[in-house]
């Protein structure tokens, strides 16, 4: 496809994470010249973050066990300077026809990016149940928490408690405790016998089952105290976190703290593919609406590849793979020539992966019970201070039974995050509160502005000519 | 700034465990002269001092952000000049003057 003036379209990536990184360089080394297009200021995604420049500390002591993979990723990206168009501080924030409209961070100016070939890479951020308390200043999720002290030198307190499940539970705990700050203790929704019975399908990535019993060894040898099996109940404090409460399966237990770090795994984020029209379907797995794709990354809708988190929760490796693979078939799709052995690899490697998520969600299982026990006056939707008595009222008096007409009738999702930290919750309680099953409830549906944009930009662009 | 707005509370919420020889930045919080360090963002600005970054429209309790890489939209912090910032995502300049107190 060409533009106006005959020249060829580049291909356009959004995300400059272990996907998007990953893409830009096949992309390259076919002859291509993509436009990588992230809303940090350096490549790198959320889980290689790069700290700013004036920061001066190691790889090693930034990422830990992943320093090499990291360290790779950065070169990686530093070696296509010149052959790609990376587009820094940029939020894609709406996609019309062939181009995508961005916002300039630091202008705050919109300007129109033309495409032919587009990779979705848009990476995840927490997968949030809340808890009593969860607005208070001091609680933040864990993706949060890490990046305060990978991109700040920071601890979010000085006694902090990390509660949830999943593999970040402990990394995190982990990565605090040797930086010197307190963690009072790691509350684990997740039963021991659970990670027991996960152990055969998790041995699939045995570096990355060593890892994790690492830390839950260090945390246990430094006298963290570690509880599994629990039931947030909430978080103490008036203007900001004094403690916690939680339910141990025999009793109610408090602790002091001045900080909590939470979340449950991670959740994609899917609103792009949404604009894009890409067809969608329920993955229990994920326990979410996916964009489908093909195990090359091809989504229902011709020209648009799906890689990485943002279209299903696999992990930073999978992530590099994913990358690869959808650049591949993007070449392929323009009738570039390429490795089909190279292909067949990565298709490998993913689906092994796949097996070994299976194992994650038997070690870190997402507790089902949750919209059973959050009382009515549990603040789900943060933005708008909307409650599980909200919604459940709305069930019961205008009988909304899918999740844009609950949206539409009690303001859930709608306000300035969209329900990226309220969706997850206001499903569970929708489900449970109207008896269907998880996937009957639907998905919020995704709007532009993908993210807040300044309002004259919103207005100026519906003056625009079309 | 000119206003005599309350001292912010003076229990900082962030607490900085490395990284604290950078270059020193002088901003204003809620008109009282502080100093960041170069590469912090606005919240850490504002939370290694102060212990919130706003109150929240529909329940007036105190917010300090929640996901710090741009998703939760909960860290929107008020300029002496009316602009918004999102703290999470903006790297603290000099001179700038923050407010955390702003009637809901």
């Amino acid at each position: 496809m060409n533009d106006m003036t005959g020249k060829a379209l580049p291909p356009v990536i959004v995300g400059a994470g272990p996907a998007g990184v990953r893409a830009a360089q096949t992309l390259v080394a076919h002859g291509l010249r993509p436009v990588v297009i992230d809303e940090a200021a350096r490549a790198g995604g959320q889980v290689y973050r790069r700290q700013p420049p004036q920061f001066g500390r190691s790889s090693r002591t930034l990422y830990g066990f992943e320093a090499g993979r990291a360290d790779a990723l950065h070169q990686a990206f530093d070696a296509l300077r010149g052959q790609v168009e990376h587009q820094s501080d940029s939020l894609v924030w709406n996609v019309q026809d062939h181009w995508l409209d961005v916002l300039d961070g630091p202008t705050q100016r919109t300007r129109r990016v033309p495409f032919a070939g587009l990779i979705v890479a848009t990476g995840a951020t927490d997968r949030v149940l809340p808890v009593p308390g969860w607005t208070l200043p001091g609680v933040y999720t864990l993706g949060g928490a890490q990046v305060a002290l990978k991109f700040q030198g920071c601890a979010i307190g000085q006694r902090v408690v990390f509660m949830g499940t999943g593999p970040l539970l402990y990394l995190v705990a982990y990565q605090y405790a040797k930086a010197g700050a307190q963690v009072a203790a790691v509350l684990d929704t997740a039963r021991f016998a659970d990670q027991c019975a996960a152990l055969p399908a998790m041995a699939a990535q045995p570096a990355v089952l060593l890892k994790g019993l690492y830390y839950v060894a260090w945390l246990r040898a430094h006298g963290v105290a570690l509880h599994g099996g629990v039931r947030p109940l909430r978080v103490l404090g008036t203007e900001r976190v004094e403690g916690v409460a939680w339910h141990d399966g025999r009793a109610e237990r408090t602790l002091e703290a001045d900080a909590v770090g939470f979340g449950y795994a991670l959740r994609s984020e899917t609103q792009l593919a949404d604009l894009l029209g890409c067809r969608f379907a329920y993955a229990p797995l994920h326990r979410a609406h996916l964009p489908e794709r093909d195990a090359a990354g091809r989504s229902s809708v011709a020209g648009v590849y799906l890689a990485g988190d943002g279209a299903g929760i696999l992990g930073a490796d999978a992530a590099e793979w994913a990358g690869e693979r959808a650049a591949l078939a993007l070449l392929a799709d323009r009738g570039v020539q390429i490795d089909a052995a190279r292909t067949q690899v990565l298709e490998r490697k993913l689906a092994r992966v796949a097996g070994f998520r299976a194992g994650l969600e038997r070690a870190f299982p997402f507790p089902q019970d949750w919209a059973a026990h959050a009382p009515d006056e549990l603040v789900v939707c943060r933005c708008e201070n909307v409650t599980a008595g909200n919604l459940r009222q709305t069930v019961r008096e205008a009988g909304a039974d899918e999740l844009n007409r609950l949206k539409a009738l009690c303001r859930v999702g709608m306000g300035r995050c969209q329900g990226r930290m309220c969706g997850v919750a206001a499903a569970e309680v929708l489900a449970h509160a109207t008896g269907q099953p998880l996937q009957q409830v639907g998905r919020l549906r995704g709007q532009a502005p993908i993210k807040p944009i300044p309002m004259e930009l919103a207005a100026a662009q519906e003056g625009l000519p079309s | 700034m000119t206003s005599t707005r309350q001292t912010p509370p003076a229990v900082p919420l962030l607490h900085r465990v490395a990284e604290t020889a950078r270059d020193q930045i002088p901003f204003t919080l809620d008109g009282v002269a502080c100093t960041a360090l170069a590469g912090d963002t606005v919240l850490t600005a504002v939370l290694t001092h102060a212990g919130q970054l706003r109150r929240n429209e529909f329940s007036g309790a105190p917010r300090a952000g929640f996901c710090m890489m741009g998703a939760c939209q909960d860290c929107w912090v008020q300029t002496g000049e009316g602009a918004r910032l999102r703290a999470c995502s903006t790297f603290v300049a000099a001179g700038m003057c923050l407010v955390t107190e702003v009637p809901a």
